[in-house]
């Protein structure tokens, strides 16, 4: 991260009313990076990126853009563009025109000759020459997003703001313009913020993942910072899945279960007696008939196929949530038919801790 | 086909009453109003005949031409009066007022009028504009002026007002629900793209709410072109519009055949106005989904 950020919210808050959408919040975004907004809806992602556009006023708190303070300005005095959710292009105008609406209404910026030329590079960028003419009503769902993103980066600006830009696509053009997006990020050189609530897509495109719940900034850290060292259950369940068990402290890296069970962590220790959480991902859990090390008596309850992979439910005993299990279809994996008796181990390095508190 | 062939004695037996309603009371009055127009006049009979003597005279008669030309004028001015008396107000409703509740009520505030009578809502601007009406006691009460003025009634302007403020509310309808249906989606995009609230209304708003202006714009005119009531009441001696002169020849001066073919040149007029509109309204028509 270089010295001065390029966004930067300082103790931003956003309130409606009573409720709050966005509580205190501070965050700082470098030039360059894409940073992703994730959290299921509500969480206040989409409010924390309107406010950064200028479409909602800031309750309290200061948002700086490029070293300047925009807490007052209006959206279109903010040197940021944003690609809409459902593209919001204007249906009476064609592709050029729609891309060319942020260079032509302020006339005498650049010519007309600039403005024709950087509208044909932004329709090549993102591969829709030929389509100038066209409506928006005519085009596809992938090349309506194309058009929305030519038109927030045909005027430079030094954040592109993405609100669920590939939520209205089906999953195959999804995963294409996941690439596109990646590309257009590299080749720009401009800072991205995006909004979702896919942490595929936030896992695989981000520099940095901001996970968000309840209007607060649950974790902030690289994709592999966050999948390997969540700071909660609760960015452990959202980046990935965990299996999430209650446990209490026995010290020495050493947990009991609530079914009177034992599990080992390499991970982190907590001092005995306190109420923790332990982590597992289903991938990290092996499932075996016999007896091993660090290991759970279950009941397999269910089986599922997943193509490649199986996935497996199983009871552990004492406890109340079931356990989930994935791993690779060998022939051994196929004989877990409900209802067999298993054991599942875990590596204690694979164990997270969560102390919870007063959480029983 | 063979469904559609089956269907079709239920379906003429379900609509023979509005199929007769329409026979009877529109296409066969329409046939005779046209036919009539053909006619000779022998005061004080008419005969059957096919003659184009009474369009010859209409448009010979420098009296019809005037009145029709006036009437055009007149219908004109309510009509972009009203336009730009409901645009704004239309506007305010859809974009300023936040309270759906105070959004509604304002509206109904503007529809309610509708539910009063015609000749009453015409007959309100005879007290309010007259010598001693509501507008001439203000003034002299307020001292503006010493005595009240004369000036205000019996005139083309008056028949303005009065015609703008009984058909303001067809304007408005047509114009809050395209205004209603622009996404804000847009108007937000294009803030974003760097263009502020003025510009943003001529090159978003503007013209994704043309086809209210027009359909707003088309109720208006036709309505006022056809009006009867404002002449007689707010009206001066220069005020006769086309439809006074109709009833005059179906009355005082009964002679049907003319006023016959004076009411087809009206319905023609009113017939390819609304042509107009709707091809203008098609051209411009956008998928806003």
């Amino acid at each position: 991260m270089t010295s001065s950020p390029i966004v930067a919210l300082d103790g931003v808050q956003k309130r409606y009313g009573a409720f709050v959408a966005l509580h205190e919040t501070d965050l700082a975004i470098a030039e360059g990076e894409f940073v992703t907004l994730l959290g299921p809806s509500g969480c206040g992602k989409t409010t924390t990126l309107r406010l950064v556009g200028g479409f909602e006023e800031a309750s309290a708190g200061r948002i700086a853009i490029a070293g300047e303070d925009v807490t007052e300005r209006p959206p279109y005095r903010r040197p940021v563009n944003t690609v809409f959710q459902d593209y919001a292009l204007f249906p009476h105008m064609s592709v050029a025109e729609n891309i060319g609406y942020g260079l032509t209404v302020r006339s005498g910026r650049i010519g007309r000759a600039e403005r024709d030329r950087r509208v044909a590079d932004a329709l090549s960028m993102v591969g829709l020459d030929g389509m100038a003419e066209r409506r928006p009503g005519a085009l596809s769902g992938g090349q309506r997003q194309r058009v929305a993103m030519a038109r927030a980066i045909v005027r430079r600006p030094r954040v592109l703001l993405l609100d669920e830009p590939l939520s209205a696509l089906d999953v195959k053009l999804r995963e294409g313009m996941q690439v596109e997006l990646k590309r257009l990020h590299r080749e720009l050189g401009i800072t991205f913020l995006m909004v979702t609530h896919d942490q595929t897509e936030a896992l695989a495109l981000s520099d940095r993942i901001v996970v968000m719940n309840q209007g607060r900034i649950a974790q902030i850290g690289s994709p592999t910072e966050l999948y390997d060292h969540p700071a909660s259950p609760y960015v452990a369940d959202f980046i990935g899945a965990a299996n999430l068990l209650d446990a209490q402290a026995l010290g020495g890296g050493a947990f009991r279960l609530a079914g009177g069970q034992t599990m080992a962590s390499r991970r982190a220790d907590a001092a005995a007696g306190r109420k923790v959480s332990l982590g597992i991902r289903p991938e990290r859990l092996l499932v075996a008939s016999s007896a091993g090390g660090n290991a759970l008596d279950c009941t397999v309850t269910e089986r599922l196929f997943h193509g490649d992979r199986l996935r497996v439910e199983l009871a552990l005993d004492g406890a109340t949530r079931p356990l989930f299990a994935e791993m690779a279809r060998t022939a051994a994996a196929e004989g877990f038919a409900p209802g067999s008796r298993v054991t599942v181990h875990a590596d204690p390095a694979d164990v997270m801790v969560f102390e919870t508190g007063d959480r029983p | 086909m063979t469904l559609t062939r089956r269907t079709i004695p239920g379906f003429a037996a379900l609509f023979s009453l509005p199929l007769a309603w329409v026979l009877l009371l529109m296409v066969v009055p329409y046939a005779i109003m046209i036919s009539v127009g053909f006619w000779t006049r022998q005061f004080p009979l008419f005969y059957p005949d096919f003659q184009f003597g009474n369009y010859a005279q209409i448009l010979a008669d420098p009296q019809y031409t005037t009145v029709i030309l006036r009437t055009l004028k007149i219908a004109a001015c309510v009509t972009v009066c009203a336009l730009l008396l409901g645009y704004p107000l239309a506007y305010f409703l859809v974009f300023t007022v936040r309270s759906q509740k105070l959004r509604n009520l304002l509206y109904m505030s503007v529809i309610v009028p509708l539910w009063v009578s015609y000749l009453l809502r015409a007959y309100t601007w005879k007290i309010i504009l007259g010598t001693d009406g509501a507008l001439n006691s203000l003034l002299v009460s307020t001292g503006l002026v010493s005595a009240p003025l004369d000036i205000f009634l019996y005139n083309q302007t008056a028949m303005v007002v009065t015609l703008v403020y009984i058909f303001v509310p067809f304007m408005v309808m047509p114009l809050f629900t395209v205004l209603d249906n622009i996404p804000r989606r847009l108007i937000e995009a294009s803030e974003d793209l760097g263009v502020g609230p003025f510009m943003t209304f001529w090159k978003v708003i503007f013209p994704l709410s043309l086809g209210g202006v027009i359909a707003g714009a088309t109720m208006t005119f036709c309505l006022s072109f056809g009006d009867f009531v404002a002449p007689v009441l707010v009206g001066g001696p220069d005020g006769t519009m086309v439809a006074n002169l109709l009833q005059t020849q179906f009355g005082a001066a009964l002679n049907w055949p003319l006023g016959s073919a004076l009411a087809t040149l009206v319905l023609a007029l009113v017939l390819i106005l609304l042509q107009l509109s709707s091809r203008l309204d098609r051209a411009g028509r956008v998928d806003l989904a």
